[in-house]
């Protein structure tokens, strides 16, 4: 599904390197997850794999199905079917939940060259999907994001996964500014669209979010670079020691 | 104190050959206007609220431009419509000039007897005169060629729908409207497409107690349209006064409302949505709120969308007099500037008499907000729309000032076909 070939990327604005040959292959059907420190690069990962700005790519290429992703626009990434939850969603005043919703939902069907959803189906499709969420009408009817608590926002994020149907999701630190119920409400949303022909690349510093989306591998990145692969247990092995530990390992 | 010379000359120049009906109440009235103006003279960029704008296009004996000739806004809205071209009334066009809890006539014609309109005429101008002077508002209420007289004395079941139209390139052309909303009533007003090469308005509202006048406004889409307005309204208690402008193209436009609020509990709300492409384009609104009373609100909500140099202008100033206690005023201006070359001046004022106050006033400027656009593009909005979303939010809280959804609609649509029409 992705696969990502030694990946080279530097800030465009200053000398500095972020990612250093990052190798990464996710298969259709399996939850990978990017483990590491702060600054180790992975919340890079996923903006330079959606198509932000800011970004440099010296080296390297990725690819969805083997479509070369960085030379899409963001937009056309997001028809391809990737989808990035981020980790801090953004607050758009002046543009309602149902109408950002439905425009992309129609900008992607547009892309695809399928027909635009009616207003009637979509409202029908998005009740049913908020529902499972616990959205409510209120937010559905507030501007994107605004006034959301953290959850909220969080929520918002599995929603829009929800209704455009990605074939590759990446969550970046999904979990962080989650209390307990809310993190099991966003991984059951996730975990419902868990499916053969769908990919996970889940990005977090804690293993507790993977005590409930199980992953299939876990990675281990620093310094922009995966350092070490393993499966579920790789995590707890985090819990339990810390990154130093992996590190001091890895680096001897 | 003495005109200076240029002044004067520029004055004659400008009104000569303008038409003067010198007989019955408007013969009175306009005389006295004559006056004011003939004391003030016409504005050069050194007075205070020219600064910001050059009066010279407002000042030439004779305008040229060429004029919008296509669709109007609120064609599909259900209104009393009257048509003016050129600045002549079109009985033909127009409906009927009759309708309930209604009475509508006519300055050209309302020349020789009294008329109710004599007290409000010109009256609410001079008042508006201080303590920033507005010569053209005195050149309108000398000079106007006609206008509406407009009485409410029920609750109008329809808006009224001024349309202007314009099939000349040098028409200059002044129109003055009075409308008087009687204790109880109320009326949605509305104006719509471009009148002349050059259009000058003056229109005097007085609401009275517990009345309720919604004016709503879209001037459009000529690209170098030539336009004054003003709007002068005296608001009395329990009343309510909203008026909003969408303003589309023009490479001058400066739209002037002076408002009095004289009677308690009174709310007056302004507000105004402009887009504008290419360096010829500047839009001046210039607003003046006077809270006379105890426990007034008033809200003046502007927005502007500039690119490839154009210029917008906003003045606006609240003055709380002495007493005016539990004022509630509110004031924000905004730009969004597309490029770097556009230029937004702002001129925000607070003037507070009275000790117990609640006023507040912003004034910004900023570019497309990158990480929303990315956001949304992200999504899979491609990059054009994800902007024009951006740019519609932006100007979404002016459009929320207008009461009638289906008129904000209309607007809405067209300032988005607007931004269809100048992406990239």
């Amino acid at each position: 599904m992705l696969k990502i070939n030694n990946l080279h990327v530097k800030l465009e604005e200053e000398e500095k390197v972020i990612l250093r040959g990052v190798d990464l292959e996710v298969e259709a059907g399996k939850v990978h997850a990017i483990m590491g420190p702060n600054g180790s690069g992975k919340s890079t990962l996923s903006y330079v794999l959606s198509g932000r700005d800011g970004y440099e790519v010296t080296d390297g290429s990725a690819t969805l199905e083997g479509e070369e992703l960085l030379e899409m626009e963001p937009e056309e990434r997001a028809a391809a079917g990737l989808f990035l939850a981020f980790q801090y969603p953004v607050e758009i005043p002046g543009v309602g939940n149902m109408t950002f919703l439905r425009t992309a939902l129609n900008a992607q069907r547009k892309a695809r060259g399928e027909e635009e959803i009616s207003a009637g189906d979509f409202l029908k499709l998005v009740r049913e999907k908020a529902a499972s969420l616990k959205i409510d009408a209120d937010m559905m009817k507030r501007p994107v994001n605004v006034g959301f608590s953290g959850g909220e926002k969080k929520r918002n994020e599995i929603l829009q996964m929800a209704l455009l149907e990605p074939k590759m999701c990446i969550l970046d630190e999904t979990d962080s500014g989650l209390d307990v119920d809310a993190m099991k409400l966003v991984s059951e949303g996730v975990n419902a669209l868990r499916d053969e022909g769908r990919a996970f690349l889940v990005i977090t510093h804690y293993q507790r979010l993977l005590d409930h989306i199980r992953p299939d591998v876990v990675h281990i990145m620093a310094n922009g670079r995966i350092v070490k692969t393993g499966g579920p247990e790789l995590a707890l092995e985090v819990e339990k020691n810390g990154y130093a530990d992996i590190l001091s390992e890895v680096e001897a | 104190m003495t005109l200076p010379q240029a002044k004067l000359d520029q004055l004659s120049a400008r009104i000569a050959g303008l038409h003067f009906p010198s007989t019955g109440w408007q013969g009175k009235a306009r005389g006295a206007a004559l006056e004011r103006l003939s004391a003030m003279g016409l504005p050069v960029r050194r007075d205070e609220y020219w600064r910001y704008t050059d009066p010279a296009k407002l000042v030439a004996p004779q305008p040229q431009a060429e004029v919008w000739g296509g669709e109007v806004a609120f064609d599909e809205i259900d209104a009393l419509k009257v048509v003016f071209v050129d600045g002549m009334f079109d009985a033909e066009a127009s409906d009927d000039l009759t309708m309930s809890g209604v009475e509508i006539s006519r300055l050209a014609e309302a020349v020789t007897d009294l008329h109710w309109a004599a007290e409000i005429y010109g009256e609410l101008e001079t008042k508006g005169q201080y303590p920033a002077q507005r010569p053209f508002a005195a050149l309108g209420s000398a000079f106007a060629t006609d206008g509406l007289l407009i009485r409410v004395t029920g609750k109008a079941d329809r808006p009224v729908a001024v349309i202007y139209r314009s099939s000349s390139n040098t028409s200059d052309v002044n129109l003055h409207h009075c409308v008087k909303v009687e204790e109880g009533a109320e009326i949605t007003l509305l104006e719509s497409g471009d009148a002349a090469a050059r259009l000058l308005t003056v229109m005097e509202v007085d609401v009275a107690k517990g009345a309720r006048f919604h004016h709503v406004r879209a001037q459009g889409r000529s690209h170098q349209r030539i336009v004054n307005t003003h709007v002068f309204a005296r608001i009395a208690e329990e009343a309510t006064f909203k008026s909003f402008t969408a303003s589309i193209n023009g490479v001058m436009t400066r739209n002037e409302a002076v408002l009095d609020i004289v009677g308690d509990d009174a709310v007056a709300h302004v507000a105004g949505a402009s887009v504008g492409d290419g360096s010829d384009f500047h839009n001046d609104d210039t607003v003046f709120i006077t809270h006379a009373a105890e426990r007034c609100e008033s809200r003046q909500v502007y927005k502007k969308v500039l690119k490839n140099g154009a210029t917008g202008v906003f003045q606006g100033k609240i003055l709380v007099k002495p007493g005016a206690q539990k004022t509630d005023g509110y004031q924000i201006s905004q730009s969004l500037l597309l490029d770097g070359d556009s230029q937004f001046l702002a001129k925000p004022e607070l003037e507070i008499y009275a000790d117990d106050v609640k006023c507040s006033h912003g004034s910004t400027s900023g570019a497309i907000d990158e990480t929303a656009l990315f956001y949304l593009r992200s999504r899979g909005v491609p990059e054009r729309r994800a902007q024009s979303l951006l740019v519609l939010a932006f100007l979404a809280e002016a459009l929320a000032e207008i009461e009638e959804e289906a008129l904000a609609e209309d607007l809405r649509l067209r300032l988005e076909n607007w931004l269809d029409r100048h992406e990239g």
